[in-house]
């Protein structure tokens, strides 16, 4: 369900690292929480983040959602298609559903984020609490 | 398109919704060289004395109708729409009570509606003096001392009240920062507390869903200006601690807001000034009966206590000895103005007609109201799920939670309780219950509206499990079916253009 | 229906009410339908009203004529009692209504984007600058003229007072109209908008493109406030004046003066800016059957969703008034809405000259005006107006009811529903001679 070579943050963002370059996107579990989405604000190439900052936001038709980078990093690409079409986060939230690549700065971060399971674990527990 | 056309033109049809449908759009209607209006001719010489360049060509677009085009139109547009004098709103929060006709008569009177707000005071007597008897019958029934009328609704009653919340903390040397907030709370509390330059804690709601003390003592510090409760709570669930929430509040020198959205649930029985209520907005489109309106006109009037009405907005309505009213604006700590003039006025006369009808009966009201939603609540019990089952007042609040283990969403239900002639309930908050119903029937319907809602909410339930399929794609018998909003947001279409 | 809820009486659904707040309120028994007639009919009758006396008071709430079925069409119970068109499939008349509503306010301004109307005038100029300010990432300050009504900018004072933006007034020129130079010097790179009004307060017409020229040299917003709509059938509009976002009171378009509430506040703005527009939007879209249909739109922004992020606290628009609105400007068209504007204006140039030449009283603006100017006269306004009273006719605003210190100066204010009988009697008046 939850791809395994990912990382996961509480706030529902999962990390692929290859290289020096990580994708984030936001988990299925997420995309199943907002709906259909309807409007991805992304930042543009070049902009630095630390860990746990907001770099844009998502909206669906009920919920707007911050996004909110798991690792630090500079901007290098943009997923412009899914600001163009913000359904296909619905459809692949964990392949073309990417939103942003950044360079990383560091990769201790990368440690402190769940793993698939952990994150599976994580997802179940909030749920109970509804 | 010409209406010859457009009734050949539709789908098939519900002979309950007789009506041609699409309908067009007032500018599909128009036609050239149609005219809808007479004016008088011009007795003065004709001019336009401004420079060609400070001028404007025609109206691209603009309409060329008749009145029966409009007739038509606006009639037809109408019958689109449910209402509270076709059926049952169980809309929680909202207290979509009837609006007595009464009312609007008293609001259409030549010296309400064709008088200007600045006519001088002495020609403006009957005005002051509503606005004046409407606040002091406010004051009585929040038992707090003073009322302004100005806030334009409630959402700005808010911020009026948490305004002088402030400006009277800044008096004491410090603003504070922060503003507690319940997690069931509405959405336009902590707007309204941003506004006013504060930041937002949310307290955590107990397993009662009520306040809990604990976390509260644990939050509220010499730092938080104010403790923003609704009462009955967005669950329809009164604070039974409410007298020891004030003193934790008042005992680090902070203010007890409140919200009155469901002042209908104890207006005329208890008094919030007693409760350690300070300031209190109250929703004259809610409890007192002036017309939705498809959306507005509201009012929110705010009451106060007696430390905050050096900072009422300005002007004030004053009362002079001999028995004349006057408005008064030289108020040095006032928060300044909302808007202009007075307020909604409009609602005033209607809800001061409202409040006459009832006069000292007015706890009626209160009482029939929470004897409604609790019998809905007892025909529903076990049908759908109670997350919180504290004693209710005015409203109740159910979940989807059995029927979303069968795919079906309150969204879902909401849409085929269309379907059986009722209007859903509120389903978007409060936040702390996941697919909420939120059912509020007021006191204006009896037992048998009541009991059909009841069938009908337990023949829907029936439905999602015999054939969620049905539910799930409601509803089927309104004008249009289930209305694509996904849609409306990825390609926003927001006018007509010529 | 006590035993189906299993309790004795209505009193023990109310244990959780401590007995100690519980009172009864001190008020006098219900009256009938009849008594409340004469009880509120005998308040409405102690009011002057504009049916009933030679009328000229303007100055943000305006005396124009609204036409039979805007207001018959308002008892329907299907658009009095209907509820926020929140479920679109019960909804479709009012969704729709409001559509109209926002096209007709960009057929006017000539702006691509409105929304479904806000409170009043000073409430959306409120808001206009903070939408800018959104916009601005980050800029602190918020250029007005001192032509924008008093209690607009009274208003928005107040708003700021806690958001730490600064406001800066540019007074007018000796015209009437905002001085050029002084507002082009007042915005700076640290400017987010810059608000002019047209017609101004005191009635002169300004023109849109000196405030947002000076908006645009600095990369600031352009905010055009109107306070008579109608104006707007004959006056540029904003929208071809450079104006970034247009807000303000269209009360004249259709809604009675009620003692001035409730009005009709309406915004609109660019299509670049749509995302940041506060209050309700609705949208075109269809059913699952494919016929075309209306929704709520952008909600996100609400702040039922986004709570403390809420690009404004509002929850209500001004529902019935945007369907008056909306039927009378639907009703009138764009021919009907021009000679409203040209019957307005020709009534009040004709007024304006006529006062101009009785002895004692000038005109203090040479400005171009709309249908509403500034007249001096030899004595305190507030005193004259009052003898004028007493004989049938509201001849004006005094300013001293803004600015004690303005003794002698007071705004009239004409439109299509006077008659030019009216007009003599007040020209007779002021001349010192009898009715």
């Amino acid at each position: 369900m939850n791809p395994e070579d990912l990382r996961y943050a509480d706030s529902h963002e999962w990390v692929r690292v290859d290289g020096d370059v990580g994708t984030i996107g936001i988990t299925d579990h997420a995309q199943k929480q907002l709906g259909e989405i309807v409007y991805l604000e992304l930042p543009e190439v070049g902009h630095m983040y630390d860990a746990g900052d907001e770099f844009g936001t998502v909206e669906s038709v009920k919920a707007v959602s911050e996004l909110f980078t798991p690792i630090s990093g500079e901007v290098v690409e943009v997923n412009k298609g899914a600001v163009a079409e913000p359904g296909i986060i619905n459809d692949d939230p964990f392949g073309d559903g990417w939103l942003i690549k950044l360079k990383v700065s560091t990769d201790v971060e990368i440690g402190k984020l769940m793993s698939a399971d952990a994150y599976a674990e994580y997802v179940r527990e909030e749920e109970q609490e509804k | 398109m010409s209406v010859e056309v457009e009734e050949k033109a539709t789908a098939a049809r519900d002979p309950r919704y007789p009506e041609p449908r699409p309908l067009p759009l007032v500018f599909e209607r128009s036609g050239e060289g149609k005219v809808g209006y007479s004016l008088p001719p011009l007795d003065v010489p004709a001019t336009v004395a401004i420079p060609a360049a400070l001028c404007r060509k025609e109206i691209a677009g603009g309409t060329q109708i008749s009145e029966v085009d409009v007739a038509r139109h606006f009639t037809r547009l109408s019958k689109l729409n449910f209402s509270i004098d076709q059926g049952l709103y169980a809309l929680g929060s909202c207290t979509m009570k009837h609006n007595p006709r009464t009312n609007e008569e008293m609001a259409r009177l030549p010296g309400f509606a064709a008088s200007h707000p600045l006519a001088p005071d002495a020609l403006s007597q009957g005005s002051l003096e509503l606005a004046w008897r409407l606040e002091r019958i406010l004051a009585e029934l929040t038992g707090l001392p003073r009322v302004t009328l100005q806030p334009s609704a409630g959402a700005q009653g808010e911020l009026a009240g948490i305004l002088m919340v402030r400006k009277a903390l800044e008096k004491t040397g410090k603003a504070r920062t922060t503003v507690l907030i319940p997690d069931s709370a509405h959405g336009t509390n902590p707007a309204s507390a941003h506004f006013a330059g504060y930041t937002v804690k949310e307290l955590k709601s107990n397993t009662r869903g009520t306040i809990d003390l604990d976390v509260l003592e644990r939050a509220m510090t010499e730092d938080v200006a104010a403790l923003m409760l609704t009462v009955p709570n967005t669950l329809g669930i009164f604070e039974d601690r409410i007298l020891d929430i004030a003193k934790i509040v008042h005992g680090k020198g902070g203010y007890l807001y409140c919200d009155g959205a469901n002042f209908n649930a104890f207006v005329g029985v208890a008094k919030p000034g007693l409760m350690g209520v300070d300031v209190m907005h109250m929703n004259l489109h809610k409890t007192f009966s002036t017309p939705h309106g498809g959306g507005g006109p509201g009012s929110g009037p705010v009451a106060v206590c007696e430390a905050l009405v050096p900072y009422l907005p300005r002007p004030t309505v004053e009362r002079r000895a001999d028995g004349t009213f006057f408005l008064e604006y030289d108020r040095p700590d006032s928060i300044g103005r909302l808007r202009t003039f007075l307020g909604n006025f409009g609602m005033f006369v209607r809800a001061l007609s409202y409040i006459a009808a009832y006069g000292n009966r007015i706890g009626e009201v209160a009482k029939v109201a929470v004897l409604n939603a609790n019998y809905i609540r007892a025909g529903l019990t076990g049908v759908y799920h109670l997350k919180y089952d504290g004693p209710s007042m005015h409203e109740v609040v159910f979940s989807d939670k059995k029927q979303a283990d069968l795919g079906v969403s309150n969204v879902d239900i909401a849409k085929r309780l269309m379907d059986y002639g009722f209007h859903p309930p509120t389903m978007s908050f409060p936040l702390i219950v996941h697919g909420a119903l939120m059912i509020e029937p007021t006191e204006t319907e009896g037992k048998p509206v009541l009991d059909a809602f009841i069938r009908a909410m337990r023949e829907i339930a029936r439905e999602c499990e015999e054939n969620p399929e049905l539910v799930h794609t409601a509803p089927h018998t309104t004008p249009v079916k289930r209305v694509d909003e996904v849609g409306a947001a990825r390609n926003l279409v927001l006018r007509w253009r010529p | 229906m006590l035993s189906a809820i299993g309790v004795r009486s209505i009193d023990d659904l109310f244990a959780a009410v401590p007995a100690a707040v519980r009172r009864a309120p001190d008020l006098p028994p219900p009256m009938s339908e009849i008594e409340i007639r004469r009880f509120l009919g005998g308040m409405a009758k102690k009011n002057a009203n504009a049916r009933d006396t030679a009328f000229f008071l303007g100055a943000g709430v305006y005396n124009h004529y609204v036409s039979s079925i805007a207001d018959q069409m308002l008892y329907r119970a299907e658009w009095l009692t209907s509820y926020t068109p929140y479920q679109p499939e019960v909804s479709q008349g009012t969704l729709q209504s409001i559509f109209e509503f926002q096209t007709h306010i960009c057929l006017l301004t000539g702006l691509e984007v409105a929304n479904a109307s806000l409170y009043e005038g000073a409430s959306a100029l409120v808001e206009a600058l903070l939408m800018a300010e959104r916009l601005s990432r980050g800029k602190t300050r918020a250029v007005l003229s001192a032509g924008i009504h008093p209690e607009y900018r009274e208003t928005v004072r107040t708003y700021f007072s806690n958001l730490g933006l600064e406001l800066v007034e540019v007074p007018l020129g000796p015209d009437g109209a905002t001085d050029a130079k002084a507002l082009a010097a007042a915005v700076d790179e640290r400017t987010f908008a810059v608000a002019v009004q047209s017609p101004n307060f005191y009635g002169v017409v300004e023109d849109w493109k000196a405030g947002s020229a000076a908006a645009k040299a600095k990369g600031a917003l352009s905010v055009a406030v109107v306070a008579e709509a109608v104006s707007l059938a004959l006056l540029a509009p904003p929208g071809e004046g450079g104006a970034d976002i247009a807000c303000g009171e269209a009360q004249s378009l259709g809604v009675p003066m009620h003692n001035g509430g409730p009005l009709l506040g309406f915004l609109a703005c660019r299509t670049e800016h749509q995302r940041q527009i506060p209050g309700r939007l609705v949208g075109l879209t269809k059913d699952a059957e494919g016929r075309r249909a209306f929704c709520l739109t952008l909600s996100t922004r609400e702040q039922h969703i986004r709570r403390e992020k809420a690009t404004s606290n509002i929850c209500t628009n001004q529902g019935l008034m945007a369907l008056a609105s909306n039927i009378h400007m639907s009703l009138l068209g764009k021919e009907g809405l021009r000679e409203v504007a040209l019957q307005s204006h020709a009534k009040a140039q004709y007024l304006k000259g006529v006062i101009a030449k009785i002895p004692g009283y000038r005109l203090p603006y040479a400005g171009p005006t709309f249908n509403e100017f500034l007249v001096e006269g030899p004595e305190d306004a507030a005193v004259l107006l009052e003898r004028l009273s007493a004989r049938g006719i509201l001849g004006g605003v005094p300013l001293s009811r803004f600015d004690p210190k303005d003794r002698r100066r007071w705004l009239v204010a004409v439109t299509e529903m006077n008659e030019r009988a009216e007009l003599d009697r007040l020209v007779a008046a002021l001349s010192g001679r009898p009715a």
